[in-house]
């Protein structure tokens, strides 16, 4: 179980967090909200990629908050990048093999890297010896890098916001990757997305506004309230555009 | 042959007995070892230190290997390999020299290699330097790589430097003629108070040449690193350079690539970056349960790859 005590993350000049509280016991859990809302600082502290300014975080009861990254990794949490990072030299079979861990034996972490790139979508024949350089689209680099959280098949998963840089279309096509992962794993997922399918097989949601927590719920109980919040708004700012640009009676 | 020079020769050519083929193994020194073939020959020279390497027009999927080693403190010496590659070949010369020294004076090679490839014909040369020992010598190596290119031919070197050696100066000259391509893909890796300048000059001669250079070095330490990295377009060609550098510690790196092109349809590109490893990178790896030291290994053995 994860446990998140108020956590509060600041920069100079903005709150970003502001005392976030939390415990999250359930395998699927979206978090969602606008813009700025604090999603990816909060991923990011449970991970150790960013400080909180105050507060603590457990994980099964032990306090991982002054643990490094590595640490946290070793103990079973792993991260799936919005902006997936890229590398020269180093090619796509050393990470997910590295991702496949080093318990299990080179032909096993071998085709075990090959299985996840065919369940992302790509080709193992064509991606498994290409450079994670700028020779992969965005995409690609996207896909890789949901193979490689799979590929780990961690206690605790965090992916921030993976459908970023995927087109609708092929996004669709991944959720299964995530059924898979939750199917497969005894695991806990927690994933930003604003992806209605995603938020409708998530057990619960989480809404963020604001650095706060407006909203945290059995998923179809936050999915409800979501609409009503979410939908007029977005709408009347398409209407506006329409307006403006005169699309609209055409 | 003892137990350092055994190391050495598995070091730098990857050869734990006597290899499958043509090869000449040069220890402290001397010839210790030759075999030649009926498609290559090797003959010692007779007017300075050194072997000419004479292969057969036609010879096909054979390869040659030429390693040299030092395991006696002090002892330098200058060698002129000559590789004479006939028409419609396909071979591959595996170079390379290691130097170990636990003596108190410097040991140093200079090998100076010039290849001349016939008509058509495909060259892969690999070649990788590497230095141990304990002792306050330096180890010291100056190669020199003159490549020649005739009609339609092409070579592919892949030359590493990956520490050991103390000080060096590496230079590669090159002439391309019509429809030849080269590719060099060179790695080095400099630490302590290393300094290794590379000098790579690329003169693209013959219509329809090619080029691409690409040098990736890493300097840790106090080292200096150096490359100047020339291409020159004297025809209806095209060429592209890359010099790409990690950063660490204290390191200097220098890096100069320069174009020139004396005909209007000569097209050249070049690209250089210096910067340290990038936090994102070495983060990415700790998300996946490496240590930073173990991240930053991680990172450089790719980029050197």
């Amino acid at each position: 179980m994860l446990k998140l005590e108020n956590i509060t993350y600041s920069t100079d000049d903005r709150e970003i967090l502001k005392g976030i509280s939390l415990e999250i016991d359930d395998r699927f859990v979206a978090i969602t909200g606008p813009n700025g809302s604090g999603k990816s600082t909060l991923l990011k502290a449970i991970m150790g990629i960013l400080s909180p300014t105050s507060g603590r975080i457990w994980l099964d009861g032990e306090d991982i908050t002054e643990l490094p990254v590595s640490e946290r990794a070793n103990l079973g949490i792993s991260f799936a990048f919005q902006q997936p990072v890229r590398f020269k030299g180093l090619k796509v079979r050393d990470l997910l093999e590295l991702a496949g861990g080093s318990g299990v034996d080179a032909k096993d972490r071998f085709s075990h890297a090959c299985n996840v790139l065919s369940e992302v979508g790509l080709c193992a024949k064509e991606y498994i010896d290409r450079e994670l350089d700028s020779t992969l689209s965005g995409g690609e680099m996207k896909r890789i890098e949901i193979a490689m959280a799979a590929a780990r098949g961690s206690k605790m998963t965090l992916f921030d916001e993976p459908e970023a840089g995927i087109d609708l279309w092929s996004f669709q096509s991944l959720i299964h990757v995530f059924e898979k992962l939750y199917q497969e794993t005894a695991g806990t997922i927690m994933i930003i997305s604003h992806q209605e399918r995603i938020l409708n097989i998530a057990d619960k949601i989480i809404y963020l506004k604001d650095g706060e927590v407006l909203e945290y719920g059995e998923g179809r109980q936050v999915m409800q309230h979501l609409e009503i919040d979410v939908s007029p708004a977005s709408c009347s700012v398409l209407q506006d555009k329409m307006t403006r640009t005169g699309i609209e009676g055409r | 042959m003892d137990a350092i020079q055994k190391h050495l020769l598995k070091e730098v050519a990857e050869l734990d007995a006597l290899p499958v083929g043509a090869y000449n193994i040069r220890s402290n020194g001397k010839s210790a070892a030759r075999n030649t073939t009926a498609e290559i020959d090797i003959v010692t020279k007779t007017d300075k230190p050194g072997i000419d390497i004479i292969i057969r027009p036609g010879t096909k999927k054979k390869s040659v290997h030429i390693p040299v080693i030092i395991s006696e403190s002090g002892l330098k010496e200058v060698v002129y390999n000559d590789f004479f590659i006939g028409e419609d070949c396909d071979v591959t010369i595996i170079a390379g020299c290691g130097i170990s020294n636990c003596g108190g004076e410097d040991s140093q090679h200079d090998g100076v290699h010039s290849f001349f490839v016939g008509k058509g014909s495909k060259v892969r040369y690999i070649e990788k330097h590497y230095g141990e020992g304990t002792g306050e010598g330096k180890r010291l190596m100056n190669p020199t790589t003159v490549v020649e290119l005739e009609e339609g031919a092409s070579m592919e070197l892949q030359t590493s430097q990956i520490g050991g050696i103390h000080d060096t100066l590496r230079i590669t000259n090159a002439k391309l003629a019509e429809n030849s391509s080269l590719s060099i893909h060179d790695k080095i890796l400099t630490e302590g108070d290393q300094h290794a300048k590379a000098e790579m000059q690329v003169d693209m001669d013959g219509d329809g040449s090619t080029c691409d250079v690409i040098s990736r070095g890493v300097a840790k330490g106090d080292s200096y690193q150096e490359i100047v990295l020339g291409i020159t377009g004297n025809a209806a060609c095209s060429g592209h350079a890359e010099c790409d550098s990690i950063i660490m510690d204290r390191g200097v790196i220098l890096a100069s690539p320069q174009l020139k092109a004396t005909n209007v349809d000569a097209a050249l590109i070049h690209e250089a970056a210096i910067g340290k490893i990038a936090g994102e990178q070495l983060i990415k790896l700790m998300t996946m349960g490496l240590s930073e030291k173990e991240a930053e290994d991680m990172i450089i053995r790719g980029f050197l790859r």
